[in-house]
């Protein structure tokens, strides 16, 4: 999980935030003003600063976010001048937009804001939907306005050009005010939520940002985009009352709270108006006592009431945005939030205190405790701290299961009855008057006062206060308030005094700690304890006003370090450990173990054992999908019996035993033969194919199925140790190892022989050994200094952490070291169908021969919504079925597509001669896993390339690039072997978005545009990792090209329809090279590898028994001098998606004569037991 | 700890080379030669000690045989211990091999438990690794696993399958990272009673998953 922030706000106005990953409230330091209020997304924050003005602070990150401006530059020819910017007067402008009706000068382009710079001046864009132009980038048409092209002919009379500009957002970081246009806008804000991101599919940065003025009313912040983070302007929404309080959940929720007391639902949002349509009224949930404050998520409504009680509203959902019905929780809050993943934070009446509500999960959203957040801020005297430690106390007291106290609760909703009875909450407070109100802060600091805590109220807290004293103060005290001057000054000495008194007892403390013990984790144990004596302060622990989750990325199973609890001490204390001591004394263990053993047995091996090893057999039942035809599934009983083989290896036999006419036959197959083990698992049956090489060859598997998902599992993993200890394979994958990932993301690693590169006659390709790594990918590459990076279905970047298993791995197959959960999320699709007719228009009655109303994408299978499950029981649904308008071809506003008749190519839009329509529907699914892959947070990527290093090399910094989720070329910082994660994005400007890229053993950078077009980046080196321009190469005429890969020198694209491409003519001189050479059809991907090795996923690959869609294959005859080589040999398929060899830099033995075997190889299959096979196919087949 | 194959390898295939010896009281037809055995530390004497019985009965009547159990110098084994640690507590101060003695009458009722069969022993066995699962998971592993796994773990030990013993009681010494830990180490505490000493020997055995295999830790507490 990538760190992110949960902002808060001190009853002073100072800003704080908490990392996921941190464990102390760190200042923001750079805001020079008080804050109000603030809300958050994952990528900024906005606030309301004490002098009424918004900030906007949006993060840092390395992807910038950067506008092209472009202006079209037109010119006329004439016989005089030539092509000349003298147009005719019916003409465009001579600066124009591209429809030329717009007046855009170069100079009439000026920054939105202070926060914006140019990143360069203008310049010709010299690319013409991914052809290079002419120099000058001019194109031509007979007139305006027409189709251009780049060429000119001798009827073209007007041309015209490109130019671009980029201009960036540099105030990053740091609180930028939003300009306010003085016009409309005549009384400050008062409070502000952002919300909104997940109703339309733009990609990250879309916000709705709604806000309430110190009059109630709402504005609604428009054109706010990742390319545009400051937003364009307020546009006013009518309300039917005054609003006190708005909130905006991630979804499609927007709730007020009105001066009244009840509370506001917006109906009518969605992707086409964020803004809504209309109000709907919903009573507070207390008939005597107001509403005061709402949170609102993606499927719930939290509130809190006047007299400060929580309410839970049930039944909110996208398409009921009202609820049902209230229930009263426990607890006593003064504000409430909801942030992601519909967790919830609050502050607490009586103490201030900042808290988690535990145990929220999508089928309980009400959760089942308040947790208080226990870390200390960055000011106070941080880690052994006394503030830290009262706070630890105060965790006690407030924490999860509650002991007498009933100001936190325990478990699930609880009735209205059972809310605390203490003094404060029987009498609802008296209602606050209209102006302090709706300020906290005010409020608070109002409460404090000096001599005004007179209050009876419970000991812990004496700021808690009579709050008719706070009611007295005269609103302009609020404003004044604010200032640091004002509010802290006359409270400042009480806290910085008892600060220091506790920081200095508290030093010398751990001062005589640290003298007795060496190690500080021992000290900070040491001090614990010494802190937990101290009488509990209750000055000690911050006063917070407001918080906000909506940049908090946790769920009820994230890890935080934020709570006080005893594991926490534990931890710490087991922390004391070393990895340098827990080595030692394995090291010590190890070798007393030895010892002992050579002492007592050493003599003795003569000595007959008490249990005689024999042959262990694990018998099942399972179903077998039969080999000849009719083909079917029967049940057929499976054992695996191991024994130890002469040398003391271990092998086995696989055996299937089958009734066929009343007779009894079996099917078997030795271990040692079998080279993977694939699990297919769909939604109704628990299978798993197995391979030998003779398998390979018929494209037709061993398909087994278990009774049971978990019986499938323990039989894989089994299966798996005895394939690999039959070939003497463990541990972690090799440097060298070639990966590859299947179409349902599963990885697979082979270790390469040292033939498999050899000439004239390599390994085959079919008698590779691949075994499974736990995970879920799409894309995984890699380089042969054993840097491994991966892509998910989410576009989540991950590294690889050097351990192997996890994911149904178990026992000893799998490393606990290094092993993280992975997660991933993907879209499921399907297709509503309808035809036209002349009565009813579009209907979903079909014609009879016509495809099932909800479909596929081929429309073959019927796939309705509720019929329609995950992939496999490992995913889980996280999302509801939505209309996916981001098909290609275009979609109409409720995202039909139509075409003449199914199935045909589909458009937009609806013409005259259009029949039948469809729209696709999306519902996304999740993914928990184990594997050896850590994330590498937090831009999410399409493609990644590594250097393939040679074995010898010792490259220090290993050359790693990226392109981005939304086709930013990014190069990695700091990627060593040591740390294959790296450091930080180097962004690498484009002028279009990218989506394929490879980088050459000799640092040639290759890319390929998202308009299929292939670039080369210039002056790329160890000492310029990033090099310096990108060179424009024309792709092979009329193909776009999809994905490249780069060796030693070859280099190799694959087009959108199918054809590998070699680039012919790249020498060191002229790295660019001259042409594109055909070399096969029927490819997806391509992988080159170090040696100039050429590896490929074929589309299509036929066997002696079936078809396989998706094979690796090996390219063979590949030489120095003939890199293109000769002829495909068929390795493992079905269903694969990607394959890399870049970490293959084995050199292949110079001679290898056909005689010899190598003893490392999998071991050749005689002829003998070939035979066996095909007997027993005859067998199976009669 | 779990991830180390080569100690777990170590310690479960520890051996203890021992000489069984018929005693001298037992009716035999004719002289019992002694019989040798390279026991595993980590079974129980009367799960592995089929070999022993068959070889001393052929020279013995069948009325005269009852329930046999294992003595050395005078102190009755326990066969509910780990081997080891019988061998641990008893002799590991005395010259390899480990000389016991067989007896097939006179069973020692106040101080030996009967095993009439390995399901005793099986029952023992699981038992021990509920104990340690409840306080390292509260029992939530082994409740987790089914009657087939337990099977497999007790099949494991008893026929000397360190993988397929592993495979199972990966599960049983594994915890989710979260939680930092076992919930609690289980140990257990072998005394002796040596009444000839002053000092008493106190053997701490970690249940690690299972009975005593990961550590033999010895106290020698003054008393």
């Amino acid at each position: 999980m990538p760190v992110s922030l949960l902002w808060a706000v001190d009853v002073y106005g100072r800003v704080y935030s908490l990392s996921t990953g941190g464990q102390q409230w760190e200042q923001c330091r750079d805001a020079q003003l008080e804050f109000k209020r603030v809300t958050a997304a994952q990528q900024c924050c906005w606030g309301i600063a004490c002098d009424h003005n918004i900030y906007l602070n949006v993060h840092a990150s390395d992807l910038p976010i950067r506008y092209q401006e472009e202006t079209y530059e037109n010119h006329r020819w004439n016989p005089v001048d030539g092509f000349s910017e003298r147009l005719l007067p019916s003409d465009r402008w001579q600066w124009s937009d591209v429809t030329g009706l717009q007046h855009q000068p170069l100079d009439s382009f000026i920054l939105p804001s202070k926060s914006w710079e140019w990143e360069a001046d203008w310049y010709v864009d010299e690319n013409f939907g991914g052809e290079p132009t002419e120099k000058g980038g001019w194109t031509y048409a007979i007139d305006f306005p027409a189709t251009y092209t780049k060429d000119k002919k001798w009827n073209s009379c007007v041309r015209r050009r490109r130019w671009i500009r980029y201009r960036r957002y540099k105030a990053r970081d740091t609180w930028a005010k939003i300009p306010s246009e003085q016009s409309g806008l005549p009384d400050p804000f008062n409070d502000i939520s952002c919300g909104g991101w997940e109703i339309s599919e733009e990609p990250r940065g879309r916000l709705s940002l709604w806000a309430v003025s110190l009059q109630g009313k709402v504005w609604f912040r428009d054109g706010i985009y990742h390319h545009n983070p400051e937003g364009s302007n307020w546009e006013e929404m009518s309300v039917p009352g005054e609003v006190v309080q708005i909130s905006c959940g991630p979804g499609d929720l927007v709730w007020a709270v009105l001066w009244e007391g009840q509370l506001i639902v917006r109906e009518g949002i969605g992707r086409d108006c964020p803004q809504g349509t209309s109000w709907v009224v919903v009573d507070s949930p207390s008939p005597e006592v107001g509403a005061i404050h709402v949170g609102v998520g993606v499927n719930v409504v939290w509130a809190i009431t006047k007299d400060n009680k929580v309410w839970f509203r049930r039944g909110v959902n996208s398409h009921n945005p009202c609820g049902s019905g209230w229930i009263g929780m426990v607890g006593e809050m003064i504000m409430i939030n909801v942030g992601l993943n519909d967790q919830v934070w609050a502050i607490g009446c009586e103490d201030r205190a900042v808290y988690f509500r535990q145990g929220v999960t999508s089928s309980e959203l009400s959760g089942k405790a308040w947790k208080v957040i226990s870390v200390p801020r960055d000011g106070d005297r941080s880690h052994s701290s006394a503030s830290a430690s009262s706070l630890q106390s105060a965790g006690c007291f407030f924490s999860g299961e509650v002991r007498g106290s009933g100001l936190v609760a325990s478990a699930s909703p609880e009735s209205f009855a059972d809310a605390p009875t203490e003094p404060a909450s029987e009498a609802p407070k008296p209602r606050i008057p209209k102006v302090t109100s709706d300020s906290f802060i005010s409020e608070l600091v109002s409460d404090r006062e000096p001599g005004k805590n007179t209050s009876a109220a419970p000991a812990i807290l004496e700021e808690e206060s009579n709050p008719a004293e706070g009611e007295v103060q005269d609103p302009p005290a609020a404003g004044i308030a604010l200032s640091p001057s004002q509010s802290g000054g006359p409270l400042d000495p009480q806290w910085s005094n008892v600060d220091l008194e506790e920081a200095q007892s508290q030093q010398a403390g751990a001062g005589a700690v640290l003298d007795s013990a060496d190690t500080c984790s021992l000290s900070s144990v040491a001090t614990y304890t010494l802190a937990l004596e101290e009488p509990y302060g209750a000055d000690e622990h911050p006063l917070w006003a407001w918080v906000n989750g909506g940049g908090c990325s946790v769920d009820c199973h994230s890890q935080l370090n934020w709570f006080s609890s005893l594991a926490q001490s534990v931890q710490s204390m087991s922390l004391s450990i070393t990895p340098a001591q827990t080595a030692a004394w394995r090291k010590q263990i190890f070798e007393q173990l030895s010892e002992r053993s050579k002492r007592e047995m050493d003599n003795f091996r003569h000595y007959e054992q008490a249990i005689e090893q024999s042959v262990w057999v694990k018998k099942g039942t399972m179903q077998w999908w039969r080999d000849w035809k009719p083909h079917k599934w029967m049940d057929v009983r499976f054992a695996l019996e191991q024994f130890s083989g002469p040398e003391g290896n271990k092998d086995g036999i696989l055996f299937i035993y089958y009734n066929f006419n009343e007779e009894k036959k079996y099917l078997h197959a030795f271990i040692n033969e079998v080279t993977i083990l694939v699990p297919v698992l769909n939604d109704s049956k628990h299978t798993f194919a197995i391979y030998t090489p003779e398998r390979t060859k018929q494209r037709w598997p061993i398909r087994l199925a278990a009774a049971t998902e978990l019986e499938m599992h323990d039989w894989l993993a089994l299966l798996s140790v005895s394939c690999c200890d039959s070939r003497g394979i463990q541990g972690p994958p090799s440097k060298q190892a070639i990966w590859s990932v299947t179409c349902k993301g599963d990885i697979f690693v082979s270790e390469p022989s040292p033939g498999l590169e050899a000439m004239p006659y390599p390994t085959p390709c079919d008698q590779m050994f691949w075994r499974q790594v736990g995970g879920h990918l799409r894309v995984v590459e890699c380089n042969s200094v054993g840097v491994v990076w991966g892509i998910g279905y989410d576009h989540t970047a991950w590294v690889y952490t050097g351990g192997y298993g996890g994911g149904f791995f178990q026992g000893l197959a799998s490393s606990t070291d290094n092993i993280y959960t992975q997660t991933d999320v993907k879209s499921i699709y399907i297709y509503e169908n309808q035809r036209w007719n002349p009565v009813t228009g579009y209907t979903n009655r079909g014609l009879p021969t016509d495809r099932y109303m909800w479909s596929d994408a081929s429309g073959l299978h019927e796939c309705t919504k509720t019929n329609t499950k995950p992939p496999s029981p490992h995913w889980t649904w996280v999302s509801e079925w939505a209309v996916d308008y981001s098909v290609s071809g275009g979609t109409d506003r409720e995202g039909w597509q139509y075409a003449a008749d199914f199935p045909a190519s589909y458009h937009g839009y609806k013409t005259l001669k259009d029949f039948v329509r469809r729209r696709r529907w999306a519902r996304k699914c999740k993914l928990t896993t184990t594997g050896p892959w850590q994330e590498v947070p937090p831009i999410p990527l399409s493609d990644v390339t590594i250097l393939p290093c040679t074995a010898q090399s010792s490259v220090e910094v290993v050359p790693l690039w990226a392109i981005s989720n939304k086709g930013d070329v990014l190069c990695r910082l700091g990627v060593t072997t040591l740390t294959p994660a790296g450091s930080s994005w180097l962004h690498v400007g484009t002028d279009q978005p990218f989506k394929s890229i490879s980088i050459g053993a000799a640092n040639q950078v290759w890319a390929i545009a998202r308009d299929g077009s292939a670039f080369y980046r210039g002056s790329v080196s160890p000492q310029s990792p990033a090099g310096d321009c990108w060179f424009h190469i024309p792709s092979p005429s009329k193909q776009k090209l999809k994905q490249v890969s780069v060796g030693r020198t070859s280099v190799y694209t694959v087009d959108e329809n199918g054809n590998l491409w070699y680039r012919q003519g790249v020498t060191p001189s002229y790295p660019q090279g001259s042409s594109w050479e055909h070399i096969s059809n029927n490819v997806r991907k391509v992988s080159v590898g170090p040696l100039d090795q050429v590896w490929i996923i074929a589309d299509k690959v036929q066997g002696s028994h079936s078809l396989s869609c998706g094979t690796v294959c090996h390219r063979l005859g590949v030489q120095p001098m003939e890199p293109k080589g000769q002829s495909w040999d068929y390795g493992i398929g079905g269903g694969w998606d990607h394959i890399t060899v870049r970490g293959n830099s084995m050199e292949p033995p110079r001679i290898r004569l056909p005689s010899l075997t190598d003893p490392s190889a999998p071991a050749p299959r005689s002829p003998l037991s070939a035979r066996n096979m095909e007997v027993n196919g005859n067998a199976v087949r009669c | 700890m779990a991830d180390d194959k080569d100690v777990l390898r170590d310690v479960w295939f520890g051996r203890i080379p021992t000489c069984f010896t018929l005693h001298q009281d037992e009716v035999t037809e004719r002289e019992a030669e002694p019989f040798y055995l390279l026991l595993p530390r980590v079974s129980y004497l009367t799960l592995v000690t089929d070999k022993v019985k068959k070889h001393f009965l052929k020279v013995m009547k069948a009325e005269d045989v009852e329930e046999m159990w294992f003595e050395y110098e005078g102190t009755p084994l326990k066969w509910h211990y780990p081997i080891g640690v019988l061998f641990d507590l008893h002799a590991s101060n005395t010259a390899l091999p480990w000389s016991i003695t067989v007896h097939f009458k006179d069973f020692p009722e106040r101080d030996l438990l009967h095993c009439p069969s390995n399901s005793v022993i099986e029952a023992h066995f699981m038992s021990s690794i509920k104990e340690a699962d409840a306080l390292k998971h509260k029992s939530q592993v082994i409740n987790d696993m089914q009657k087939k796994d337990h099977k497999q773990l007790w099949m494991g030990l008893q026929n000397d399958k360190f993988d397929q013993f592993w495979a199972m009681n990966r599960k049983l010494m594994e915890y989710p990272t979260e939680e930092g830990g076992f919930r609690y180490i289980p140990f257990r505490i072998y005394q002796v009673h040596t009444h000839t000493h002053t000092h008493t020997h106190i053997y701490i055995y970690i249940l690690a998953g299972v009975s005593p295999f990961l550590l033999t830790l010895t106290l020698t507490l003054t008393l």
